[in-house]
């Protein structure tokens, strides 16, 4: 009788199989309350040490938006209507995204005790990062609104938009912090290049320029900007907050569809390493 | 005989295959690894079976020699060399119900990767685990975070094991006082001695209750008394659970609370049996 005979007359399972994607997710849905508390106590922890304590969460990004604010407020002849709340938006929403993506990218490879030494849905992990960015973010969007409103802008009730916004960003955000987990995994120089990434993205995502007036030369890039997510999420908060600002109501829907896509694409292509993550190699 | 110009080759055996080291450890012919068939007791229940397991690691070897030669070696591409580790070795075991299990040998013999790939953390070469229930390791130490106070680290361990929040509220109390921390508890971690984080960190642990549990040395915590307790408490989950994996150095505490042992050396299973039949031979080979 071989091995695996025997164990299949005792009943017995191979150990470290990759759970079937269901009962994957079954699995990571009851370690939630892992996840909200890992990321909670992070966030306290980082900051517990310093003297401002959580008060750092706001001024960052405040500093942030004041620095870019100030330098390309300067240096732009063209700039877009109401110009600080515009780069107060983007500055703020914009870090959840280089946040969750870099804290993703981080989060196998920098917790390498724990999962070399706990079996759990290894999920749990870039997701708890994300979590951990998304609390960041709520206290600096009560600020953001602060912020709007000493620069003049009328509270309204399309404010509210920012909520769906939120729930399809983060979305899109873990899947993009799920695909840089797994790649960090596989390449650890990735680490090295995401802060490169992310500051290109910035600097073409729309976060300080309008881009119809930088680009109105080349109406084929205009045309492009339709479809990219952040700069889409970063229009659709603009719009729904600023005064006086439109935005087409299609960016919704393809804000939407990139979210989604990105979701179940990161997920799968991060649940398909499941056997990999422990290996110390 | 090929004249010998660069060293480098060396380093790397893949380029000249006839140049690669002896293996430095001879598998024994005798060895129980080396014959395929596993013999089976029928009148006890199987818990884990571990079939022909072999582990091997890709590492890179930086083994940078000084001075002119190194600086040579950082012109040529591809001289780093992926040197393979075999950590273990074609083991194969049964272990039953209730049985509890010492596992000895000397540093890097591969114990520890043997434990690792039962819990499934790393993933065998070669063979397989199978296990009635996920072996754990008995550990937490990683989850927790020392800017945090204890009590909020009873939380995140507690969930990091798989409890929920109630079964965690209601086992705070006992966590508490079997790591004798009552005082304490709302202290951030990193103002713990080592003993007292040790003695938080396994009363955590060891709150679970596990129907296959491997302890890597964890005895060794704590002072004296703490040292008594701890082995109590192992003896007690040991009976309550199904099956205990016990790696250490001390053969004292193997002893006391192993009825079987696996002795194993250069990633081979030595031996297989009683317990003091092996540490006999362990102790003996060692001299």
């Amino acid at each position: 009788m071989t091995a695996a005979e025997y164990a299949a007359q005792y009943g017995l399972k191979r150990v470290g199989a990759r759970p079937s994607l269901v009962s994957y997710l079954k699995q990571a849905w009851a370690r939630r309350d892992f996840a909200f508390e890992l990321a909670r106590s992070r966030l306290h922890a980082s900051n517990q040490r310093n003297r401002l304590g959580m008060l750092w969460v706001v001024i960052k990004p405040t500093m942030n938006a004041l620095m870019y604010g100030a330098i390309f407020g300067l240096l732009q002849t063209s700039k877009p209507h109401d110009f600080p709340v515009y780069v107060v938006i983007g500055v703020c929403l914009f870090e959840f995204f280089t946040g969750s993506v870099n804290s993703g990218a981080k989060s196998i490879t920098g917790n390498a005790a724990l999962v070399q030494s706990l079996s759990f849905p290894r999920i749990t992990l870039p997701i708890a990062s994300v979590i951990q960015q998304f609390l960041t973010l709520v206290p600096m969007l009560g600020v953001m609104f602060i912020y709007c409103m000493i620069l003049g802008t009328t509270p309204k009730l399309s404010w509210l938009m920012i909520i769906p916004l939120l729930i399809i960003f983060t979305m899109f955000n873990t899947g993009m912090a799920l695909v840089c987990a797994r790649l960090t995994v596989h390449v650890r120089d990735f680490t090295q290049i995401l802060p490169l990434i992310t500051r290109i993205l910035f600097y073409t995502s729309g976060v300080l320029f309008g881009v119809d007036r930088i680009l109105n030369a080349f109406p084929v890039l205009v045309r492009m900007f339709d479809f990219h997510p952040l700069y889409q999420a970063l229009q659709i908060a603009r719009g729904s907050i600023m005064n006086g600002v439109e935005y087409p109501s299609f960016y919704w829907i393809v804000l939407s569809v990139w979210a989604v896509v990105a979701l179940v694409g990161g997920t799968i292509y991060f649940w398909a390493a499941e056997e990999r993550y422990g290996r110390v190699d | 005989m090929v004249e010998l110009t660069n060293f480098d080759d060396l380093i790397n055996p893949r380029l000249h295959g006839r140049f690669e080291p002896e293996p430095v450890y001879d598998v024994p012919a005798d060895s129980p690894s080396s014959n395929q068939s596993m013999e089976f007791d029928e009148t006890r229940t199987p818990v884990v079976i571990v079939d022909n397991l072999h582990v091997k690691y890709q590492v890179y070897s930086s083994g940078k020699s000084v001075g002119a030669a190194g600086a040579k070696r950082l012109l040529q591409s591809s001289t780093r060399g992926i040197r393979e580790v075999h950590a273990v070795k074609g083991v194969s075991f049964v272990a039953y119900e209730n049985e509890s299990i010492g596992v000895i040998g000397s540093n890097g013999s591969g114990k520890s990767t043997l434990m690792r790939t039962i819990t499934g953390l790393t993933t065998p070469a070669e063979g397989s685990v199978y296990a009635s229930s996920r072996p754990n390791m008995l550990g937490v130490g990683a989850a927790l975070i020392p800017d945090l106070s204890g009590d909020k680290n009873i939380m995140l361990g507690g969930l990091a094991l798989g409890y929920d929040r109630q079964e965690i509220n209601e086992m705070r109390e006992d966590i508490t006082k079997f790591a004798e921390l009552e005082e304490f508890i709302d202290l951030p971690m990193r103002t713990y001695s080592s003993g007292m984080s040790a003695r938080l960190k396994f009363a955590i642990a060891a709150s679970k209750q596990h129907d296959i549990l491997i302890v890597d040395e964890a005895l060794a915590v704590g002072d004296a008394r703490f040292r008594k307790r701890s082995e109590a408490k192992i003896r007690e989950i040991r009976e309550n659970a199904g099956t205990i994996f016990l790696v250490s150095h001390s053969m004292n505490s193997i002893l006391d609370t192993c009825n079987r042992v696996i002795w194993i050396e250069k990633g081979v299973l030595m031996m297989d049996g009683d317990s003091k039949t092996v540490v006999d031979a362990y102790k003996a080979k060692k001299k």
